[in-house]
């Protein structure tokens, strides 16, 4: 295991790199999907007021 | 309503693909990931540090696709005035900056241990470095002006001069750098790579790809929602 | 129908020539900053003529496209701001015509100037004998990408309040093959290589430049009219 995680010598580019990958995917994932929900939440909030309005 | 019957759609098509990009993507990394980081074999000469090349060289390849992506939807905005084409385009620019910036950051950590600096003018990395920019650009005049219709149609042109210039600043960094060319530079990648490592490689370029897929489809619906709502709070101010 | 629109062309051209040299014109100020900018390098870098002559043809490229970038930033605001654009929008020279009539006046009323100049900033700083003729034969052929990809910029940031920053960032990247191809070209003489290969590809960009140019800049400023 130790000698997985040393990555013959490279461990800190390696992991820095397959870290910085990881960290930027997930976190924009992450953001896509709230700002989506938030989004979908303002819309439907809006809609009855319309149609009551209407 | 039936301005928004396209968009309907859209979200019925995009609920359709969602599940299934998702598996494979899910699927896809997690090969991919067993593959780079354990099945596969340390390189000969660079040693464990070949991984990075696993996460490296997908995020340049999307850097690219997700350019070409932005520049058909850009065309598509501009000439046949569909509506959502100026969105996709939207859509797609965060991920290609981020796959860009990730390209640029995973080959530095790769260039330290291969060529003992973080940063060389190679000319690969200086070509993704002026494409950073190129997505910068494209952001900041979505960002600059308030009109979205506006501002889509701005974007758009810009897309599009950019493509147009992208084969010639590859050519000209290209050129620059084997005037330049320092006596010995390891070169990245390579056309000769093995089977060994060429399996992980292509499983992890899949994943990546579905990755596109998914939070591409995830950003449209945000997109269409963002535009809908701007459009539904100007007919509460207006109607 | 030729005679009309070669005037409207002339017009456009003859007076915005005039007020590039006017009064607070971009004329005179490009070649100020010119001058400055290339002098601030030599305090900045140290007066060694061996150092200064090895960066000579990059600092003179470089600071001549932050010029034409800086001279550029109004190119259209200011006809925009007070609706001529709209009426030469009408014009029978059409909205490309007229970029294309800006554009050359742009640069031969601030850009020309410039590269008139630079044989002196090369003394500045300590430029090489053979590189002389091949940079000013450079910076003709390669600015007026400049000017034409600048005007691109310009107006695509045209309805933006301090659009400046904006347009830099627009421009920059597209301007990298012209000043990669410009200073390769005097590189080129000054190792006793031929330059012309460099030369040819700057006039490829420029060509290039040429076509896309004032199409793009048109497609641009008819949605700020909108």
């Amino acid at each position: 295991m130790a000698e997985f995680l040393d990555m013959g010598g490279y461990a800190v580019f390696v992991w820095a790199a397959y870290g910085l990958c990881a960290a930027a995917l997930v976190g924009l994932a992450l953001h896509s999907l709230k700002a989506g929900k938030q989004a979908r939440d303002r819309v439907e909030a809006l809609r009855p007021r319309r149609r009551k309005g209407a | 309503m039936h301005r928004f019957a396209n968009p309907a759609e859209f979200n019925r098509l995009a609920d359709r693909i969602l599940p299934w990009s998702l598996a494979i993507m899910a699927g896809a990394f997690a090969a991919g990931l067993y593959l780079a980081l354990f099945a596969s074999p340390p390189d000969y000469q660079q040693g464990d540090s070949v991984r990075i090349m696993y996460v490296h060289v997908p995020a340049a390849w999307m850097a690219m696709f997700t350019y070409m992506v932005m520049a058909g939807a850009s065309f598509t905005a501009l000439v046949w005035r569909h509506p959502l084409a100026d969105l996709a385009g939207k859509a797609a620019a965060p991920i290609g900056a981020t796959f860009t910036a990730l390209a640029l950051v995973t080959g530095s950590l790769w260039g330290k241990p291969m060529w003992g600096t973080y940063w060389e003018w190679d000319g690969r990395m200086t070509s993704v470095l002026v494409l950073f920019f190129l997505y910068l650009g494209y952001m900041a005049v979505w960002q600059s002006m308030d009109d979205e219709a506006k501002a889509g149609r701005a974007a758009s042109i810009l897309a599009l001069v950019g493509v147009a210039n992208i084969p010639i600043i590859k050519f000209s960094v290209d050129w620059w750098n084997t005037l330049h060319q320092p006596a010995s530079v390891m070169r990245m990648g390579g056309p000769t790579i093995d089977g060994t490592m060429l399996w992980p490689l292509l499983i992890m370029a899949l994943a990546y790809k579905a990755y596109f897929v998914t939070v591409f489809l995830w950003r449209m619906k945000l997109e269409i929602n963002r535009r809908k709502l701007s459009v539904l709070s100007q007919a509460e101010v207006y109607g | 129908m030729a005679a009309p629109l070669r005037s409207v062309f002339m017009a456009v051209l003859a007076r915005d020539m005039r007020l590039a040299w006017s009064q607070g014109g971009t004329g005179t100020m490009a070649l100020s900053f010119f001058l400055i900018a290339v002098t601030l390098f030599a305090f900045g870098v140290g007066p060694e003529p061996q150092v200064l002559s090895r960066i000579a043809a990059g600092v003179i490229w470089v600071v001549a496209l932050l010029a034409c970038l800086l001279s550029l930033d109004r190119l259209y605001q200011a006809d925009f701001e007070d609706g001529s654009l709209d009426d030469l929008a009408l014009s029978p020279l059409g909205l490309a015509g007229v970029a294309g009539a800006k554009i050359l006046a742009h640069w031969l009323a601030t850009v020309l100037p410039l590269i008139l100049i630079t044989p002196l900033l090369g003394l500045f700083m300590h430029l090489g004998a053979d590189g002389y003729l091949v940079l000013i034969a450079s910076l003709m052929i390669g600015t007026p990408a400049l000017s034409l990809i600048g005007s691109i910029g310009a107006a695509l940031t045209v309805s933006v309040r301090r659009g400046g920053v904006l347009m830099a960032l627009l421009v920059l990247p597209l301007y990298v093959p012209t000043l990669i191809f410009g200073v390769g070209a005097v590189d080129a003489a000054l190792n006793m290589v031929t330059p012309m290969e460099n030369l040819a590809l700057l006039g490829a960009v420029s060509l290039v430049a040429l076509v896309i140019g004032p199409i793009a800049s048109a497609a641009a400023l008819r949605l700020a009219l909108e």
